[in-house]
Formats: C-alpha cells, structure tokens, sequence
C-alpha cells in the first residue's frame, strides 16, 4: 500500500488516521472567518502551493428578488459590469473592449452572475504582488463603478433574445421550462425570461438595481488560495471600496414556494429523436433538518452514479437511456426534486412508469441497509475527493458562507453522513416527497 | 456535466501549454517544475506518474492508443462501444461489480473515448490506489459479457448518440461537416458511430476490437496525486507487469490526399439561428519537433496556433470584436480555434452565428476578411503578448487539477509527445513572430483547403408527431 504523506500544502491535514473502519482520514479544513468594520464577512482558506487565489463575492440579490415582470435583471446587472467602467481617481475610463484586454493582459478572470439566491462576483488570479494588486483594483473598479452604456444594451439584447428563441427549439429547454411552471408556478424560482420580458428591462433598471443591491455590509466573500489573512482583509477591503458601505436594513421577505395541491401532467408534442420526460415538486430548503437523509438517500435512489437504483433499473438492467438522475435543488427556499431522463419516443411510457414505480417503492420503503453502507462507504470514504482543488474548496467554503453553516461543518459532515439510519432516510422521504401529488412532463412521446 | 456517464473529447486534443516565464510572468515566482516520472513494464506498458501532495487523493487512468480513428467503414463507432461494455464485467467482476467496488472504496470512476484513444479513470482516496489497479488491469485482459448484455448496452448507446448527436443541429453540423472535409482520413467519422452502422454492430465486432488493441504495448498507466513513483511503479508491476498480449497489430496511414477546391455543405437543420463553419487543412506539429529542431510544417503549426490565440483567444479577440460589436455588426458571436497536434490531421476552424438579418454568406466573408486582414497588415506585438499571457497564467491555473494534469499526461502520450510537452510547446510559442504569424496567415487560408459548411434553420413543427422509431430497432 502507499502512505500518503501528512503534508497537504492547502492546509488539508490529518486529525488523526482511523477514525473511519475504512481508514480514510479524517480531513480539518481550517477556515478562518471575521466580519470587518462595513459589515462585510470574509471566510478564508489559505492554500499557498499555487501562487493564485479564487475569491467570490456573494450578495443577497440573486434572481428570486428580480422583479415580476422582469425576470433575469439580477444576471443582467451583473453580467452587464463588463460593460465598462467610469473613471476614478487618476484611472481613466474603460470602455467594454479596454476593460476585457486589461483582463486579458493580467492572465485573471472576473465575471458577475445571479442564481436563484445569490448575486455573485468571481476572481480567479495569479498571486504575484503586482498582478494580484492591478486584478484587484480592477475587480473592485467593474463591480463598483459599471457604466451601462444604453447603446451596448440594445446591441445585446437582440443577441439575448436571439438565442432565447434558439434554445427554444431544443426538447431539454421546452421541457425543462414546462416543468418549472409547473413545479414552481408563479413563485420566482420558476420564472423564465421572454422576449417581451428583455423589452422590458432597460438601462435605467440595470442602473438602478446595482445602486440599490450591492452593499459592502451586505458581501459575504469566499477566499482559497495563496494569500494570508492579514493580506486577505486587505484584498478584500479593496475589493468592496467603491460599493456603498450601508447601511443594510433588512431586505423584504420572498414568499415560500408552494407545495402542489394535485398531480398534473402535460404531454408536449414535439419531433425529436428522444422523448424527454421529468418528474418532480418541490423539495427542502437548505436549511431543512432533513438535508443530510435527502442527500445521503438521493445518492441511493438516482445521485450516485452507475449504482444508483434509478441507473440500475432504466439503464442498466433495461438499456432505455443513456442518463437517468435525480437530485434535490436545496436554496434558501424549496428548490425542486426532479428525476429526469431521456429515451426512444416509443420507450417513453415504459421509462415515465418504471421511474414511478422505483420512486414510489422507494419513498414507501426507504433503501435496504446494504445500500445505505454502500452510500456511506463511497460518500465517507471519498470525502478528501470533494476538497482536493482550489476550486472545489471554494464550493465548500461559499456554501457554508452563504448558508450560515458552522466553521466545522466539513468537519462533522462524515459523522453527520456516518449517523444516518434507514429509519431517518425513509422518514425523510416521507416527510418530503408526494409521488402521488408531483409534476409530470413528457415531451416528444407519440 | 451533471448526469451524463461516459464522456467524450469529442474534438479538442488542444494542448496545454507549458509553465514559462516571460513579460509580466518573470515579475514573481514560477512554481518549480512538477517531477513527472515515466515507466516502462516488463511488458512494454508505460506507465506514467505525476506527484502532487496537496490531498490525500488520486487519480488513476489507464490510455490505450484506440480511438474511432482505429475503426473502419461499417463499424464505426465501436471503439466507443467497446469502452461501454468495459463495465460489463470478466470472469471474476460480474457486470456492475466495478463500479460498486470502485464506489465501496470512496471512488469516483468513469471514461472517454475520442477520435485517438480511450481512457478509463477512477478518482479515489491515495491509500486506495492498489484496488483500483487491481480492478482495472482485470479488465483490461479478462474483459467478458453475454451477447444479451452487449445488445442491451447497444441500445444505451443509441440513446446516447440521440442525445447528443441527433436532437443537436450544431452537432449533426459538426459531423456533417468531418465528413465532407475528409475523405479517406477515418476522421471523417464520428466517434459515437453512424446510427445505421451501431444498428449493425455485432458483439463479435467488439470483442475482435478489444482482443486486438487492449494489449500491454498499446496501453498507458497514468496516475497523479498523494503517490510516490517508486512505489507506484511497484504495484504497475505487480498488477500490469505480468499481462501478456498480442503483438501490436500495424496501423495503415490512411493519410488524407491533399484537397484540391473548396467544399461546400448545407445542412438544413430545425433551429432559430444559422450558423457557419470553415474549415481549413493546416500542418500539424510533429512529435519530432518537441526533441529537435522543429521542421517548416510544425513551425507553422505553431504559428498558427498564435493566430487563432489572436484571432479568437480571449474576450473581445479580434473577431469578437470585429463581427459582434458596432451598428452594422454581422454576427451575434464568432470565433476561432487551430488544432496543433493529433494523431491524425488537423484543421482551423472559423465559426460564427449571424446576426438577425444577416446571413451565413456575410459572416463567411467577415471571418475570412479577418484573416486577410492579418495576412496584409500583420499583428500587433501587444496581441501576440496578450494570447501569449494567457496560455502562461493557465499553465498555473492547470496545477489547481489532479485530474486535468493527468489526463493532459494521458492525451500526450496517446498522440506520441513526449512528457514534457508542454513546456517544449510554450518555449517554441514564445518564439513565434508577428512576421510567422501574418505569414501563415497568408498562406493558409485559401479557397483550396476549405469545407464551408452552413446550418439552415428549418422552422420548428411542433404539432407534427415524433420521429417514429426505424425499422428493425429492437423493442
């Protein structure tokens, strides 16, 4: 066997080896965490072996805040900071093609965009003194001082509303869209831009909306990479300089989603090589108690790859897809449960059936205790695998930034796994999943 | 991508290119070179390993130098096949077993096959390495299934060209396009198959595939992470070391005959946008070039592998910024993209989706307007350098991925480079002039090489029925 070395240069270290029965050991991430005088909250893990850093910038203004009749606003604002920026000081501006060479030329990356929940900005550069200053000050520049320029907006919407109307001739968004509606109904998290929606927005909107939303007290900011604390406050003090400090009062609640009263099912026509079908409802928050169980069951039923029983059942054993999955959507509020596959139109009836059936036996009767230390075998005993890059560390650290989640979450995240019965997993299922209530889409079966 | 299984490289064996300090990168420190050790078993199988101490990880990938371009006509797509039914079991693994013993052991595991090899990795905890071995050399030799099993595999991998082939007009375009571009080249295929030829296939056809290109001499072991070389080439012996295989069989060139006019192809295609592709034959550099003087075909290689960094290498590059932008813009996105290295030839392509109200043929002459552009007035040393800062920043962003590192190990050894490729790479990219640059630009870029291929959106029939099922497809 090989021994791996206690070594782990992005601060990965052993606690103490044979904790599991597998032996794996158990991994302490050390995550340092301090709010600084705006407000903001930084989460930092050093990482030096490579000389580059990732930073993410979290806001509370993510899509479920867009207004109604103007979907996608929030990704606009924050894509739109490409633009350019005004002048500042002694730099001059920068139109959208100075601002994307002086990128080009410092070898880093910066971009903005909102999910659901959050608004986010991301940096990725290199770490050396004069690179890591200039990208930066840069960063700080689009995200604090964006232009909007009216004339870049109406060359691009056209190119937006184009290539809406292309991903609307393609079976996975039509369907994909149809579920939504229909999970989601008029609650935010299923809201979908239109042509006549894009219209809508103006650079007024874009403008407004970035006065209004980004506020250095309100930033929760993700650090991996090759910088100390003492240089990540300063980055990060820098960073936040040109937004408005405060103050943030406390922003209007968004409505809960709504759990489906009834079944539906719709039968989309359309003439593709494959029927696409999906079922679902909503499913938890990410701040449910039952989050571990759903993750951990999920796994079992349609997450874990080739063993999972969905895979099992439609591919494996039958040969009706190429890619068969479930999964839960946790955000701030119930983001949905959705199983999904592809098939041969004619097999479209026999897979919607075959996925109910191991659905409903499965929220009837939870998974067998073979398959739950399957589950925890590879989920434990792959831990380090979720950890082992910068990348995948700034996952980790941004989920327990955005959700309040404790320092030691990754931890007590193995034992959280470790704990869990076939009682709890099955309980859960039950608590959350209604096979007889849940939205049905198939699109393209005869 | 979040759901799907067996992934595909189904066009880019672009190369990484190697850590270098130059311009702005001098100003810090590089990152000492990783120590990357090679291995040959008493077999003939190599085996490679990439230290990389940062987590108690690693990665374990077996190459074999087979990919679609290995098949011939009426079995294409059988390499791909094969890979699937890699996980169908040997005497010892029934089907399945693999992967839940690679799951048992904390692992993650899939594999891919491309136009030049196939690859099969497994992501696991350091100190699992030896079981994953074990697994893996199993199959590699024992590999064994039903005929029933292989049938029922088939059908996977019909839904999986349906997926990703046939419900997509840009790659049903992209494949059209392969095919009119080459003509005895087997690049003319796709790596999934023609749907026509997978119906077609028999399980003997894998099998036949399998016994005559999974052997020791056509094989790399590729292993990064929390590992020691030593002791990697230690376990490679034990588990790999002692398989015996045929000889490995002869390849025949097939080399493409030079083009000699341009082609054109219109693919009609249900969709909103159109969208148009040229592409055009370049020299390819050769393995050769990396350990001595390079020759004239792998210097223009190179410099045209700057071009399309010019071209089309970052934000805003020039055909972003030509096409997409101001009153009049012709395009709503465009692009470029040089093969520099493979096993079989190489082509540049130049994409673009025209704006509403413009057409394939004014984007066609946008994009070749570029070109000429460059070849009458040449290229700013301030561009050369901006394509040139990106490769190098990469080159530190690339260490952040075990994975990547070994699979960028793995690819350069199926397509003959050598270990260190990619600095070799960078430092012959870092010589390349503004004069090289504008020089192949003149010179490549002609009617003769060229394959235009042009989707025409055909509009969207929603009330028409499904595509009915062909005949003779099992139920």
């Amino acid at each position: 066997m090989i021994s791996f070395a206690p070594v782990y240069s992005f601060a990965l270290r052993l606690l103490g080896v044979a904790l599991l029965p597998c032996a794996v050991a158990q991994a302490a991430i050390p995550i340092a965490h301090w709010t600084q005088a705006s407000g903001a909250r930084v989460y930092l893990v050093e990482s030096p072996a490579i000389a580059m850093v990732d930073v993410q910038i979290d806001f509370d203004a993510g899509a479920r805040r867009d207004p109604r009749d103007k979907p996608g606003l929030a990704n606009l604002m924050a894509n739109g900071t490409a633009y350019g920026v005004k002048a500042r000081g002694n730099a001059a501006a920068l139109d959208e093609n100075a601002l994307s060479d002086a990128w080009a030329d410092l070898g880093a990356s910066f971009g903005g965009n909102a999910s659901n929940d959050r608004l986010s900005f991301t940096l990725r550069t290199l770490t050396y003194p004069d690179l890591l200053e200039q990208a930066v000050g840069l960063a700080a520049r689009q995200m604090g001082d964006p232009v909007y320029p009216e004339a870049l907006w109406l060359r691009d919407r056209p190119k937006m509303i184009a290539s809406l109307k292309e991903a609307n001739t393609r079976p996975a968004t039509i369907a994909g869209r149809a579920f939504a509606q229909a999970v989601y109904g008029d609650h935010p998290y299923g809201a979908e831009s239109t042509e006549e929606s894009l219209n809508r927005i103006s650079v007024a909107d874009l403008r407004a909306l970035h006065a209004s939303a980004l506020k250095a007290c309100g930033a929760r900011v993700s650090i991996v990479g090759a910088v100390n604390r003492a240089q990540a406050d300063a980055l990060v003090t820098r960073l936040l300089a040109h937004l408005p400090a405060g103050p943030c009062e406390a922003l209007p609640p968004v409505p809960e989603v709504a759990p489906l009263g009834a079944a539906s099912e719709q039968r989309i026509g359309f003439a593709s090589a494959q029927a696409h079908v999906l079922v679902g409802q909503p499913g938890i928050a990410r701040n449910s108690p039952d989050f571990f169980a759903l993750t951990v069951g999920n796994h079992i039923l349609g997450g874990g790859g080739f063993t999972a029983r969905l895979t099992e059942e439609v591919r494996e054993k039958r040969g009706l897809t190429y890619s068969v999955y479930s999964y839960f959507a946790p955000g701030l509020h119930a983001g949905a449960f959705t199983i999904g596959l592809q098939t041969r139109p004619d097999q479209a009836q026999q897979a919607l059936d075959l996925v109910r059936e191991v659905l409903t036996r499965f929220v009837e009767s939870g998974p067998t205790e073979k398959e739950l230390q399957a589950a925890k075998d590879n989920l434990i005993g792959g831990f380090a695998l979720r950890l082992d890059s910068n990348r995948k560390l700034l996952d980790n650290v941004g989920n327990i930034a955005w959700n309040n989640l404790p320092l030691d979450y990754l931890e007590t995240w193995t034992t959280q796994v470790q704990k869990l019965t076939v009682d709890d997993i099955r309980a859960a299922f039950a608590r959350t999943l209604q096979p007889q209530k849940m939205a049905t889409v198939v699109l393209g079966a005869p | 991508m979040k759901h799907t299984h067996r992934w595909h490289y189904l066009l880019k064996t672009a190369l990484a290119f190697g850590l270098a300090a130059w311009g702005w990168a001098a100003a810090g420190p590089v990152p000492d070179a990783p120590l990357v050790r090679q291995f040959t078993l008493n077999n003939g199988m190599t085996l490679i390993v990439r230290p990389d101490h940062r987590a108690p990880t690693a990665v374990h990938m077996l190459w074999v130098r087979v990919g679609s371009m290995d098949e011939v006509d009426g079995s294409s797509g059988v390499a791909h096949v094969l890979e699937h039914m890699l996980f169908k079991g040997t005497p010892t693994v029934k089907a399945g077993d693999f992967s839940r013993r690679v799951a048992a052991l904390g692992g993650r595991e899939n594999a891919f096959t491309s136009k030049d090899y196939t690859g099969y990795f497994q992501q696991i905890p350091a100190a699992r390495l030896e079981d994953v071995m074990a697994l893996e050399a199993d199959r590699f030799v024992n590999n064994q299934w039903s005929d029933e099993d292989f049938r029922k595999e088939l059908e996977v991998v019909k839904e999986e060209r349906r997926l990703r082939t046939e419900d997509n007009p840009h790659a049903r375009l992209g494949e059209a396009l392969n095919a009119v571009a080459y003509t005895a080249s087997p690049y003319r295929r796709p790596i999934v198959g023609w749907m026509n030829d997978l119906e077609a296939l028999t399980p003997d056809d894998a099998r036949a595939f399998y016994r005559r290109w999974y052997t020791p001499a056509n094989a790399a072991v590729v292993v990064a992470g929390d590992v020691e070389p030593e002791a990697v080439f230690a376990l490679a012996q034990k588990h790999y070391g002692g398989i015996q295989g045929p000889a490995m069989p002869a390849r025949k060139p097939r080399e493409e005959p030079e083009q000699s006019g341009m082609r054109r192809l219109d693919f009609k295609a249900p969709a909103e946008q159109a969208s148009v592709t040229l592409a055009f034959k370049v020299p390819s550099l050769a393995p050769a070039a990396l350990t001595g003087t390079p020759d004239a075909a792998s210097r223009d290689a190179l410099a045209l592998t700057v071009l399309a960094g010019v071209l089309g290498g970052y934000d805003n590059a020039r055909l972003e910024r030509a096409l997409t932008q101001g009153e009049d813009r012709v395009a709503d996105s465009a692009g470029a993209y040089c093969g520099l290295s493979a096993r079989g030839p190489s082509m540049c392509m130049l994409y673009g989706v025209p704006a509403e109200g413009k057409t394939a043929a004014q984007v066609e002459a946008a994009l070749r307007a570029q070109v000429a552009r460059i070849a009458k007035e040449g290229v700013q040393p301030s561009e050369l350098q901006r394509v040139k800062n990106q490769w190098v920043a990469g080159e530190v962003y690339k260490l952040d991925s075990v994975f990547n590192q070994a699979r960028i190990l793995g690819v350069n050894w199926a397509i003959g480079l050598p270990l260190d490729a990619d600095e070799k790479t960078i430092a012959l990219l870092r010589e390349v002039t503004p004069a090289q640059v504008q020089d192949v630009a003149a010179r490549y870029f002609g009617d003769d090489s060229l394959t235009v291929a042009t989707l025409l959106p055909q509009p969207l029939d929603k009330a028409r029925k499904p595509r009915t099922a062909p005949a003779g497809m099992r139920h």
